[in-house]
């Protein structure tokens, strides 16, 4: 196993031709730093975050079906005989790595959040993380830790809510002057 | 030819600002803050490409400081492809960056093809990476165009605005809208190539070599060209890669890097291209790259119409019932047929779980695509690297001490779509 030195590392996953090393958020600014300065990954592609509120769940987008498969009395039901994979906690952020070097090389280090719970900064090893995680605080509500400058960057400054969050619903923005003030 | 070369430093150490590498703010201890004057460009000022807001201090003429403030151009487009089927999604990517609509449209797909593990035929690979190659020039023009505007230049706009018709006509023949096109699907391409683009593409790969020898006559030798970019808006190689730069930022940083070459997807291994990479960090050189790669451009281009000629007759779309809508006329004669067309129209197709990141070279650099799929009919989550967002990220370093009217230029240089920045 490649990667079996990075600190904080929980578990390693192959899916797609693409490796996911999950990483103790607590221990994520160590295990960047080693991949950087280790491994060669000297470019921080995306940090994506991930609302799984609801995954596998009724009602929420692209809902499966039931435990046990096709319910044949609940006609909107799907046959799909399974739910999906459940997550450990709330939010997922992937941070996607990239060795430009002679031998490209791609990674993403994933840690996973409860609501609230923070993540340290990355900035300090990549400076392009400072616009990717005011994006996570802003959209998903992803608290950073020692980010030097985390305000909003795409809502206003005084928005309310994290518009990405799967309890955010689509049209949820306040209208204003809708003449009932 | 190795990716990072070792050559003359551009500059001496970093110039990324400290603590906040996207701000920078000026340094008491070299200019006394009363002295300053802080304006704010934007976000609806002509020559910031959209709805760009820049708060500059300016001593005299020279910038000091400096902060770019998005998020004018919000529209949530990550946020609605959560509540449309896959296929319905399709067309969302396309607005993001709405000048290289395609390369965004053939990331958004491939994503998909990756997750549902779908063979493509070979013609339909073929025809992605010719239009993808002539999306590249179109966008290429407009910055081109609009670039030399900024600085005065508005005769190049029109000549470069005169060739982007040009693609523009060609991807009315082959999909009947000029720009948005929804011409890629999962599994292929939505409809065969029409009769006349052959004759058509070939015709414009004529031309447009001819036509950037003509741009260059314009501006390569201008004296005011050259005074206004060259050594303007410098990034050293180092700060470019640590600020997530990518594409013609990049080459013109001295990083000899190209997903097309170095990381290949679709046939680029096959086809013969070089990848221009200029040493100097400054707006003139990104100019060059600019320049050069749609003469690169235009060689795939006809490399992937000689392919594509021999195709004639061959699918352009996988035969997968589950995912692909079933030919027109067999609607009439087969039961099976209608109820997959009904399944994949009204619920869309399922796609497997699982997550993945796809990257390709657009031209404005690494644009990327998260997906998270929870085995249903809608995507879970879809995020989009836009390298338009990461190449703003740069304003800061680029911009430090140069003069009102250069940070114009080199905000162009940028190449930053607003619509790719603000999703």
């Amino acid at each position: 196993m490649a990667y079996e030195g990075v600190p904080g590392l929980v578990a390693t996953k192959d899916a797609h031709g693409e490796t996911t090393l999950v990483v103790d958020p607590a221990r994520l600014l160590e295990a960047c730093l080693h991949l950087r300065d280790e491994e060669g990954f000297n470019f921080l592609s995306d940090i994506s975050p991930a609302d799984y509120l609801g995954w596998g769940e009724k009602g929420v987008a692209g809902y499966i079906g039931t435990a046990g498969g096709r319910d044949l009395n609940a006609p909107g039901s799907q046959g799909f005989a399974t739910r999906p994979e459940p997550k450990p906690k709330r939010f997922s952020v992937s941070y996607h790595l990239l060795a430009v070097a002679d031998r490209p090389r791609r990674v993403r280090v994933q840690v996973w959040l409860d609501d609230g719970e923070p993540v340290p900064s990355v900035v300090s090893v990549w400076p392009t993380a400072d616009w990717h995680e005011r994006e996570a605080w802003d959209m998903m509500g992803i608290p950073v830790e020692g980010h030097p400058n985390l305000r909003r960057i795409l809502m206003e400054d005084d928005w309310e809510g994290h518009p990405l969050r799967k309890d955010y619903p689509i049209g949820g923005e306040p209208v204003r002057f809708s003449g009932e003030e | 030819m190795a990716v990072v070369e070792r050559r003359a430093p551009i500059y001496a150490g970093s110039r990324i600002p400290q603590p906040v590498p996207t701000v920078l703010k000026p340094d008491p201890a070299e200019v006394p803050l009363d002295d300053l004057m802080t304006i704010n460009f934007g976000p609806n000022h002509p020559s910031t490409h959209g709805v760009l807001r820049l708060v500059v201090d300016l001593n005299g003429e020279k910038v000091v400081g400096i902060n770019a403030i998005i998020g004018y151009l919000h529209t949530g487009f990550e946020k609605n492809m959560e509540a449309k089927t896959w296929w319905k999604a399709i067309t969302y990517p396309e607005r993001i960056d709405y000048l290289s609509f395609q390369a965004n449209e053939l990331v958004f797909v491939l994503a998909i093809e990756k997750l549902l593990e779908i063979e493509v035929p070979r013609k339909a690979t073929w025809m992605r990476m010719c239009l993808a190659e002539l999306n590249r020039i179109h966008s290429h023009l407009v910055w081109l165009g609009t670039g030399g505007l900024e600085l005065g230049a508005i005769s190049m706009f029109w000549y470069a605005f005169r060739e982007r018709d040009l693609v523009l006509d060609l991807f009315e023949m082959v999909t009947g809208v000029r720009m948005h096109t929804r011409y890629f699907q999962a599994g292929g391409l939505a409809e065969d190539i029409p009769r006349g683009f052959y004759d058509g593409a070939r015709a414009f790969c004529e031309r447009m070599p001819k036509a950037v020898d003509e741009y260059e006559a314009i501006l390569s030798r201008n004296t005011i060209w050259l005074e206004r970019t060259q050594g303007i808006g410098l990034l050293s190689t180092e700060d470019a890669i640590a600020l997530g730069q990518s594409g013609p930022m990049l080459r013109a940083s001295g990083v000899n890097w190209d997903l097309r070459r170095n990381e290949p997807y679709l046939f680029y291994d096959q086809v013969d291209f070089d990848v221009p990479v200029y040493g100097g960090g400054d707006v003139y050189d990104r100019y060059r790259v600019h320049m050069d790669e749609m003469r690169e451009s235009v060689r795939i281009v006809e490399q992937c119409l000689e392919r594509l000629e021999g195709m004639t007759g061959e699918p352009w779309i996988a035969d997968d019932r589950k995912v692909v809508l079933p030919p027109r006329e067999e609607l009439h004669t087969s039961m099976e047929s209608l109820i997959h067309h009904f399944k994949i129209v009204t619920e869309g197709y399922r796609v497997p779980e699982g997550e993945v990141y796809v990257t390709i070279e657009s031209p404005r650099g690494e644009s990327g695509c998260y997906l998270v799929s929870d085995g249903g009919p809608k995507p879970w989550r879809v995020k989009f690297r836009a390298p338009s967002f990461a190449a703003l990220e740069a304003t800061a370093t680029c911009m430090r001490d140069a003069a009102v009217a250069d940070m114009i230029a080199i905000a162009a240089s940028l190449d930053p779509v607003m619509g790719d920045v603000d999703r």
